[in-house]
């Protein structure tokens, strides 16, 4: 009896050192041993992500996740956003815009094949934007690219793209358009591309197998083999790294998050530039919204600071407009209606609400928004404005705020870059209604150069930051981490693109 | 019996049905659509109109009702509003997760709670029998979740002896790693389950240990254990049975509840998904054949009880006329 217990004990101590060793110096030795190793060019890269594509079809709509899994690995544009935010040729090698700015005529890259064989021609370009364009369409930037009147082949490597009036962002819209087969349907769970990985495996809302094209037109993988894993919530992917099941987490969602591996040499955390800002909006069809002066006095009264350090530790940035750093059209505006509380108190006075007055703020149920909501709460108390945070979520949001528009104010983030346009639109969530704002988004939409294009939409910016069409709390940090023994993934992921082609492993 | 079955099968088809139909309407009180968030942020009233009628979310609810009904009639569950992939495989393709999570966390917490139970009824009145019930009790009040969080803490994070969540890509291809990933699920969901069994275990021991037969068979000359085994067991048989059919319908449940701790792609995240994007045809479905499945085990054990104690369906009679 005796020796059994013995024994047992013996076997709690060995597990006790061999599982606290395997926290402790383990972290120091797999740095050390990835610094020595070369990159494996076989190797399969596990990524953790919290957005699924809802579909593999790229007209379906409803998540930017078919983005971050297929965009340039398994479909190509004519054009490419690049990491750094430079448009470069993909599928297209060159293309000619004429004098007045209507046709952009395209060259079709020679040589290029889908993943079942077939060779690229233009018809497959032209299918693939009108199918952008089809009335069952949701794809992003659908809004932007009605500009297209009509499409010409020439000849089979040929495209010749006839627009409405002249846009100076059309290179920049094509760079949202997937080139697809021409009579490409059932998508929804299949893929066939032109880019430098096929499809391998698709299990819906679970994972997604990426497997190196080994007859690529352009450079070949860093790796063998990517695979998307999909998590219901940042705690379950959080621990999918710390336990080495996955390699890197696409998207840090959540501060809780961030504290797991920051200051711990096992992780990399890389921060890149975000296009996402969280927006304080308010219902300007109702009173006291429609004052001027009210939304000022809001937007000071909050202190954004505060709030972003409390939440971000350090990363994130301070904007004072709806003009991400990336875009043409930023300039630094934290200064239009700064943190003063003080002001904010008068001007609510002149406005005829010198005692406040309350409303209710309607909050997605994630955990930025609901922080967010208690610190604009609590700052809005110190000057005599009631908030009531009502919780909702996220298909409630859509339903409530964006269709209905029955709400006060709103807490928002909103992804895209470029999207300045949705002030100049009086129907749109918040009801922000400035005529002079509107003729200007469709002077900038029009402009003939893009020096021209970026002085309107600059000075759209400042009016709407002088007018506190929106109080924009932040700009979300863009963070990945990894293991240390990863690298080369894109850190900024524009417009939740994840190129994987340079992705090694040690 | 032939009267029973019939009745108790028409009763058990009626009550799915309905159901069903009180999942199906209370559902769509939820505000937001799938077409919503399909659309998305920069979507122009006619587009949301448009990917409304797509969906067919746009005609009256009795008619979407109608053809969810007459669908399920014919064995076909529609496909999913945003995936617009079939359910009905959809489900199929997860059963592999969620089925022997909850069978292996029943079995377990069969195997467990029996004999502990007994053994607490048994030796109620000294330390053995207090112990057990102290910590049975302490069991059924903690969640299950917040067992899996602690279990993922120290068992995958701290000695990293099991997979922290997820299944394998491959399922049961290699069944060593499918095993290794439902084990940390298999325990929380069994542990919680064992705790509530031990303490209805113990009281139905407890209850045929007192009665007359067992002091009757002792006078005839048993011994305490041999009394408690030949008379006893067959005589807790009925009550046990039941309960252990109602934990078999729960550990399914719990087995729902404890995927999404895990990240397992099972059942239980196909519904959250399924109703955090008013994913209907998910929903709906998912729950039906839940419900369809409570219904069934229940149906089960009511036939087994009779087979075991052929008086209940006697008396039953008695009472009718």
């Amino acid at each position: 009896m005796k020796n059994y217990e013995r024994l047992i004990h013996a076997a709690v101590g060995i597990l006790l050192v061999a599982g606290l060793s395997s926290c402790g110096n383990g972290n120091k030795n797999k740095t050390q041993e990835a610094a020595a190793k070369t990159a494996d060019p076989d190797a399969t890269i596990n990524i953790g992500s919290t957005n699924p594509p809802v579909s593999l079809n790229n007209i379906a709509g409803g998540s930017s996740g078919i983005t971050e899994a297929l965009y340039r690995n398994v479909y190509e544009p004519l054009l490419s956003l690049e990491d750094d935010g430079r448009i470069t040729e993909t599928l297209s090698p060159s293309y000619e815009v004429s004098g007045d700015g209507l046709v952009y005529t395209f060259k079709i890259r020679d040589g290029v094949k889908f993943h079942d064989g077939s060779s690229l021609t233009a018809q497959d370009v032209k299918y693939s934007f009108e199918r952008v364009l089809s009335p069952d369409s949701n794809a992003a930037r659908k809004t932007d690219l009605a500009v297209i009147d009509h499409i010409e082949v020439p000849d089979v490597s040929t495209v010749k793209i006839y627009l409405k009036q002249r846009a100076q962002s059309f290179p920049y819209f094509a760079t949202y358009v997937w080139i697809l087969k021409d009579g490409t349907k059932n998508n929804e769970a299949t893929a066939d591309g032109t880019g430098p990985y096929r499809l391998a495996d698709y299990q819906a809302g679970t994972s997604l197998t990426l497997e190196r094209n080994d007859v690529y037109w352009g450079a070949k993988p860093k790796n063998k083999r990517i695979v998307f894993y999909y998590f219901a919530n940042g705690s379950a992917e959080t621990n999918a790294l710390l336990s080495g099941q996955i390699d890197l987490i696409t998207n840090i969602d959540t501060p809780e998050q961030l504290k797991s591996f920051k200051d711990n040499p096992a992780y990399t955390i890389t921060e890149g530039k975000s296009t996402t800002k969280q927006v304080f909006a308010f219902n300007d069809r109702r009173k006291p919204f429609n004052d001027v002066r009210v939304r000022q006095a809001l937007s000071r009264a909050v202190d954004k600071a505060a709030l972003l350090k409390a939440s971000w530790d350090g990363y994130g940035q301070l904007i004072g407009s709806f003009v991400p750093p990336q875009d043409p059209w930023y300039e630094d505006l934290t200064a239009v209606n700064a943190y003063d509380p003080e002001s904010a108190k008068k001007l609510l006075a002149e406005a005829g609400y010198p005692d406040g007055f309350s409303f209710s703020l309607v909050t997605p149920s994630t955990d930025m928004h609901q922080l967010s909501a208690q610190a604009i709460k609590s700052d809005l108390a110190k000057i005599g404005v009631t908030v009531t945070i009502k919780i909702v979520d996220p298909s409630a949001w859509y339903e409530i705020v964006f269709k209905k528009k029955d709400f006060d104010a709103t807490l928002q983030e909103h992804v895209n870059d470029r999207d300045l346009i949705w002030y100049g639109n009086p129907d749109f969530y918040w009801g922000y209604n400035n005529p002079d704002v509107q003729q200007w988004v469709r002077d900038a939409q029009s402009a003939a150069t893009a020096d021209e294009q970026t002085a309107v939409y600059k000075k759209i910016g400042r009016k709407i930051a002088e007018e506190a069409a929106g109080s924009w709390l932040f700009l979300y940090p863009q963070l990945r981490v990894s293991s240390s023994n990863v690298t080369g993934y894109p850190a900024n992921g524009k417009n939740s693109t994840f190129f994987a082609a340079g992705i090694e492993k040690r | 019996m032939i009267r029973f079955l019939v009745r108790r099968l028409i009763l058990l088809l009626l009550s799915a049905f309905a159901a069903a139909s009180i999942c199906f309407f209370f559902l769509r009180i939820l505000p937001g659509d799938a077409a919503l968030n399909l659309t998305g942020m920069e979507a122009s009233d006619e587009q949301i109109a448009h990917a409304r009628a797509v969906l067919g979310i746009d005609k009256p609810l009795i008619v979407q009702y109608g053809v969810w009904v007459s669908g399920i009639l014919h064995g076909d569950f529609g496909c999913s509003y945003l995936t617009k992939l079939p359910v009905g495989a959809e489900i199929v393709r997860r059963l592999p997760v969620t089925l022997p999570l909850s069978f292996f966390a029943f079995i377990i917490a069969s195997a467990v709670s029996v004999p502990l139970g007994i053994l607490a009824a048994v030796k109620r009145k000294n330390a053995v029998g207090i112990g057990i019930s102290a910590v049975s009790a302490v069991g059924v009040a903690v969640p299950s979740f917040w067992i899996g969080i602690i279990l993922v803490w120290i068992a995958a994070l701290r000695f990293r002896i099991f997979p922290a969540g997820g299944f394998p890509r491959e399922g049961w291809a290699d069944p060593v790693a499918a095993l290794r990933s439902l084990a940390l699920p298999v325990i929380t969901v069994s542990t919680v389950m064992t705790a509530g069994l031990i303490r209805y275990v113990r009281s139905v021991a407890i209850d045929v240990f007192s009665q007359d037969y067992i002091r009757t068979a002792r006078s005839l000359g048993y011994t305490a254990f041999r009394a408690r085994i030949r008379h006893g067991l067959r005589n807790m048989a009925v009550p046990l049975l039941t309960v252990l059919g109602i934990e078999f319908t729960s550990s399914l449940l719990g087995a729902v509840v404890i995927e999404n701790v895990f990240a397992l792609p099972g059942l239980g995240s196909f519904l959250l998904q399924g109703v955090r994007s008013r994913d209907f045809p998910v929903v709906q479905n998912v729950i039906f054949l839940i419900t369809l499945f409570v219904l069934v085990v229940g149906f089960c054990i009511d036939v087994l009880q009779r087979v075991i104690d052929p008086l209940i369906g006697r008396r039953e009679a008695n009472d009718e006329n």
